[in-house]
Parts: C-alpha cells; sequence; structure tokens
C-alpha cells in the first residue's frame, strides 16, 4: 500500500501553481480522495503539486449577494458554519454528511469538485446553485456555471492547465426550501444516489440527481418533480441510461424524498 | 528517490528527517520516530486505526503524505499525556470494556476525545455516528460508545451545577 514514487512541490503563489500543472503536476488539495487513490496505485502521477498553502486557498468572502468559497476551505469549516446565512446552513447539512471528521478535517470544496467522483456530495449538491466555478489558468481567470462544471466521471470543464481557485455561490433568502437525500448502507460510505431540491422564492426551482457513475443529472426546472413527485422522480431515474434496476430504484426514491422535504417546509 | 527536509512538531517537541515524498505520516511516525501507538490498517483512509491530531484536529495519518507535513504540528496517542480529557476517556475504556484487541484503540482514542470536546451535548446517536469513520471489529462498540458517553455525562454534570449556580 505503497505509492509509487512522485516528486513533491509546494506552490507559494498562484502562477506557480499554474506553471507546476502546465509542466504536467497533478494538483492535490486536501488529498483525501486522491491520496487513497495514491496508496492503491490506482494513480501513479510523477509530480504533485499541494496547493494547501496557496495564499487565498481557504476561506469564506460575501459581496453583492455573491459567497466566494475559497476551493480550499475544508467541509469541517463548512460544517462549522463557515458560510453565513441560509445558503451556509444548507451547505453545512451537506458537509456533515461527507465521510468523517477526520476527513471532512482536511478534504475541501473545491478538491471534492475538481476530483469530480460522481458519487461526491458536492459533486452532486452544487449544480443545483445558480453559482460558478472560478478557474485560474495562464490566460487569468474565467467562470464556468456549475451546471456544466463536472463532464463525466472524473472530467470537468476544466483545462489541465487551470487550476480552480474559488466557488462562488448566490446568497440565498431565508425563505429558500431545500431537500437532499443520499443513500449510503453507512454513514460516511460512498453514496449509491443522491438528490437534491432547491427551490429559491421567486426563481424556477432546480434539482439535481446524481451518483449515477458519470455525470450528474441537472433539472434545471424541477416544477413538474414538486408537483408530481411520484410520477415524476419515476420518469427521471427511468430515463437515466445504463442505471440497473436496483440503482435505478434509489435514484427514484432520493429524488422522491428531496422532492417531499421541499413541499414539508411549504 | 529524492528525499525531502520535514520539519514538524511531534507531541511538542520539534523533529527533523528526510521522508521520500510518498512515504506517509503513519510511516514517519512509527518508522522514523519509533512512535509505534499509531496504528496502520487499512492504508486508505477508511479503518481509523492511524487517525492522530494534525495541527489540532484528527486527520488519517495513512493518508497525508510526507510533503503535506512540512510545518504541521502532530499529537500521536503517546502524546496526551496530562491531558484530562484523555485520562477520562482512558479510565472509560477500561470500565466499559471498550477494547478487546486494541488495534483501533489509539485511533478512537484521538476520535473520542475530539467528540467529547467538540460536541459535549452529544447524544448516543451521533456519538455512534461520529464513531463510524473508525473501525472495531472486536466490541461490536457497544463498550466503544458507553465509553465516550460515560465522559460526556459526567462533564455535563460537572458543568450542570455550575451553570445553574451562574444562573
Amino acid at each position: 500500500m505503497k505509492p509509487a514514487p512522485f516528486t513533491y512541490s509546494r506552490p507559494a503563489d498562484w502562477g506557480a501553481a499554474v506553471a507546476l500543472l502546465q509542466s504536467g503536476a497533478r494538483p492535490v488539495a486536501g488529498g483525501q480522495s486522491i491520496g487513497p487513490m495514491l496508496n492503491l496505485r490506482v494513480v501513479q502521477p510523477d509530480a504533485v503539486a499541494d496547493l494547501r498553502h496557496l495564499p487565498g486557498f481557504g476561506g469564506v468572502a460575501l459581496s453583492g449577494g455573491l459567497c466566494r468559497i475559497g476551493a480550499g476551505t475544508t467541509h469541517a469549516a463548512i460544517e462549522d458554519d463557515a458560510v453565513p446565512g441560509r445558503l451556509g446552513e444548507i451547505l453545512a447539512g451537506v458537509a456533515r454528511r461527507i465521510a468523517y471528521r477526520p476527513v471532512r478535517n482536511r478534504g475541501t470544496i473545491g478538491g471534492s469538485l475538481a476530483h469530480a467522483d460522481p458519487a461526491a456530495d458536492w459533486v452532486a449538491v452544487l449544480p443545483a446553485f445558480r453559482g460558478s466555478a472560478v478557474a485560474l489558468g495562464p490566460g487569468g481567470e474565467r467562470r464556468i456555471a456549475l451546471a456544466d462544471f463536472v463532464m463525466g466521471l472524473m472530467e470537468t470543464a476544466l483545462r489541465p492547465d487551470e487550476v480552480l481557485r474559488a466557488i462562488e455561490l448566490p446568497t440565498l433568502p431565508a425563505e429558500t426550501r431545500w431537500g437532499h437525500w443520499k443513500f449510503c448502507r453507512k454513514p460516511g460510505e460512498f453514496s449509491k444516489a443522491t438528490a437534491c431540491v432547491l427551490a429559491v422564492p421567486g426563481e424556477v426551482p432546480r434539482a439535481v440527481l446524481a451518483a449515477l457513475d458519470e455525470a450528474p443529472l441537472v433539472i434545471s426546472d424541477a416544477s413538474a418533480l414538486l408537483a408530481a413527485p411520484e410520477a415524476e422522480a419515476a420518469r427521471i431515474a427511468n430515463a437515466v441510461p445504463g442505471l440497473s434496476p436496483w440503482r435505478a430504484a434509489l435514484a427514484r426514491t432520493a429524488l422522491k424524498r428531496a422532492a417531499a422535504m421541499v413541499l414539508e417546509t411549504a | 528517490m529524492t528525499r525531502l527536509p520535514i520539519r514538524m512538531t511531534v507531541n511538542a517537541e520539534n523533529v527533523e528527517l528526510l521522508a521520500e515524498p510518498r512515504s506517509h505520516l503513519a510511516d514517519l511516525l512509527r518508522g522514523e520516530l519509533l512512535l509505534t501507538g499509531t496504528h496502520t490498517g487499512c492504508e486508505h483512509g477508511v479503518c481509523g486505526a492511524c487517525t492522530v491530531e494534525l495541527d489540532g484536529a484528527p486527520a488519517r495519518s495513512c493518508i497525508t503524505h510526507a510533503g503535506a507535513c512540512d510545518g504541521a504540528t502532530v499529537r500521536t496517542i503517546e502524546g496526551f499525556e496530562g491531558d484530562a480529557v484523555m485520562a477520562a476517556l482512558r479510565e472509560a475504556f477500561t470500565a466499559e470494556h471498550a477494547l478487546q484487541c486494541g488495534y483501533c484503540t489509539p485511533g478512537m482514542l484521538v476520535m473520542a476525545r475530539d467528540i467529547v470536546l467538540r460536541l459535549p451535548d452529544a447524544d448516543e446517536a451521533r456519538v455512534r455516528e461520529e464513531l463510524s469513520g473508525n473501525l472495531c471489529r472486536c466490541t461490536g462498540y457497544r463498550g466503544i460508545v458507553a465509553a465516550v458517553m460515560r465522559v460526556l455525562d459526567r462533564r455535563r454534570g460537572l458543568a450542570g451545577p455550575a451553570a445553574s449556580r451562574a444562573a
């Protein structure tokens, strides 16, 4: 259980980080997903770039109705209310159910999203928000809509020489309703089906169905799901290609339960 | 393979060593510093046996590779002498038969101390949930959960009268 040999570097600034990615280094943040994969030799990078010490990598800032969460903000910080307001309440609830506290103490929101494991919690939840991922590359920053960020199994819209710098989410009114359901046989285990529904007052409700072994399915108008949860959850889950019957049943039930949580708080 | 110079504070002592980047903190603690109280079980972050306090919070030492440890402050199971919460937990683990083979115990104790300090109001269900990242194959957890609850209850008992006097 030892990784294949790799070289280690710790870039001091963002320019150095991008330069390391250009030279082919594998970026690592909290290392809670890539760490096990290194030990199991599922990945064998020649070089690792440790992003944890970049200035402004972690931390949360509010400005003009937008909450900017540094990519290196840990799950534990979010669980412990680093993000204020209703948005923070919702994110804290998600964070608390990620793996285990020792993993949450190290693992980061940006690392998890960029790793793009289909069963990962932020991958499943963030596309519900009308926010963006802030990527930094040789040409500067660009924003990618969260709904378009994860493109497939461990595949994102990031270019090879881009690093995920932050996640920007709109702050939410106190009346925002939220439903989230995740199927794990044991707390902290990889999800077998995750669904969430976000209903912001005055906006079209949105939903995500994830842990499908591929990119999450973003339902940009979940009005029908909230109007007829039973039928619509079945229709959506059955339309996912390649799901075995039991996985489809879990997906359908997760969607139905997430919708019910929103309807119960109506 | 080029070795990295790693400077850490381990159990309040400054240490400096050379480590291969692919080695992990549990290797450094056990192999280089001979602190064999930290146990390695699965070595891929699942079993929790190797849990140590890293920069003030529990972490998996088996998936924390050497480079990430440079500049870190580490406390292993050997480093809790004189810690009142750990002393109470050790006593409670004995009283409640919270260990049999003892392999998971160092990680359990580090995690249990975090639960007691971070979640003073935790009930049994929450304690079980919080312990779910530490595997024990002997006890069935009953004794471990009872030991953590015993310490939580005792601390709540101590806090209770004082709090009501203040009110």
